[in-house]
């Protein structure tokens, strides 16, 4: 059951979603904002929290500035019949921070398996891939590795419908 | 170098901030130091950029509607259409990749079909052919992992 009306949710998941003010007593800063009780405020979010709605809250870290300056995306064309089970191989892998499938946009996208793997230069992503691709043996299915270069945006999402 | 106590936070609270009424005094007890040295730390660490925020992670798939999506710009137009997708509000990621797809950007809304129309509306600003990839399983998304401080990884 969910604690505040749908725009009570709303203006709250507006408040939060680029981050809680960090005053002493973030809770009741955002429940002065919002002219809302504190406890519901609090119950709100650990109930998001439970039913996995907010998946973690915590610091959220710009890897690049703290060492792993290299990421690659590394995208699979795999069978459609054999995509789940690749995508289970590649979760396990410690340096994998993101798997998942994606739709294909065909002729110029054939790639629906991505993982994301995170280091802390070129070399060592390549050697984590390499190591992974013989681990798993997944040598013969075709792959293209993106490194990342600039990044001119990272934040968190916008999700709440704008007040109107 | 970060400090001690910057490290101490991204290594324990990348997930698990307390909801509470004090949450920084709880931070501060487990680390022996004063409650207002958390508060500072953290705003430090925000304002140099190594984080980005303290706050919840949304399931992207429940809280909205959101897809990754890419373009192939010519090199010399980059910056300028880089500024051009940061300005929708429902961009929050926009990087270089290499490939011929160079652009890459996660586009959130709402809903389904403010979705579209901010992608809509990229595809008509930009006229350049757009991978659209909404994703359709997702085998693992965890970015709060373990860092290695030592030059190792």
């Amino acid at each position: 059951m969910n604690v505040l009306t749908e725009v009570q949710q709303d203006r709250l998941k507006a408040a939060i979603q680029d981050g809680l003010p960090l005053t002493a007593t973030p809770y009741r800063t955002l429940s002065l904002q919002l002219d809302l009780p504190e406890p519901l405020v609090m119950e709100q979010i650990e109930h998001w929290l439970r039913e996995g709605y907010i998946k973690r809250m915590g610091l959220v870290v710009r890897h690049h500035a703290v060492g792993y300056r290299s990421n690659a995306m590394v995208v699979w064309n795999v069978a459609d019949d054999k995509v789940d089970q690749v995508g289970e191989l590649l979760r396990q892998a410690d340096c994998v921070t993101l798997c998942y499938k994606r739709r294909r946009q065909l002729p110029d996208w054939p790639y629906n398996l991505y993982c994301m793997i995170h280091g802390k230069s070129r070399e060592s992503v390549l050697t984590q891939l390499e190591l992974l691709t013989r681990q798993y043996e997944l040598q013969h299915i075709p792959r293209s590795i993106l490194f990342s270069n600039q990044q001119f945006k990272q934040t968190g999402g916008h999700y709440a419908r704008r007040a109107s | 170098m970060l400090d001690n106590l910057s490290r101490q936070l991204i290594d324990c609270y990348q997930k698990g901030f307390p909801v509470g009424p004090r949450p920084f005094q709880q931070l501060a007890a487990e680390f022996g130091v004063k409650e207002q040295e958390v508060i500072d730390c953290l705003r430090t660490l925000r304002s140099q950029r190594v984080i980005t925020r303290v706050g919840p992670v949304f399931d992207h798939h429940r809280a909205g509607s959101s897809t990754l999506a890419a373009l192939a710009v010519p090199s010399e137009r980059l910056l300028e259409i880089a500024d051009f997708i940061n300005s929708f509000e429902g961009v929050n990621h926009n990087y270089e990749r290499e490939h011929e797809f160079n652009l890459w950007f996660v586009v959130t809304a709402c809903d389904h079909e403010d979705l579209q129309t901010t992608l809509q509306a990229i595809e008509r600003g930009t006229g350049m052919p757009m991978l659209v990839l909404p994703m359709e399983q997702a085998y693992h998304i965890d970015l709060g992992f373990q860092l290695q401080w030592q030059d190792k990884a």
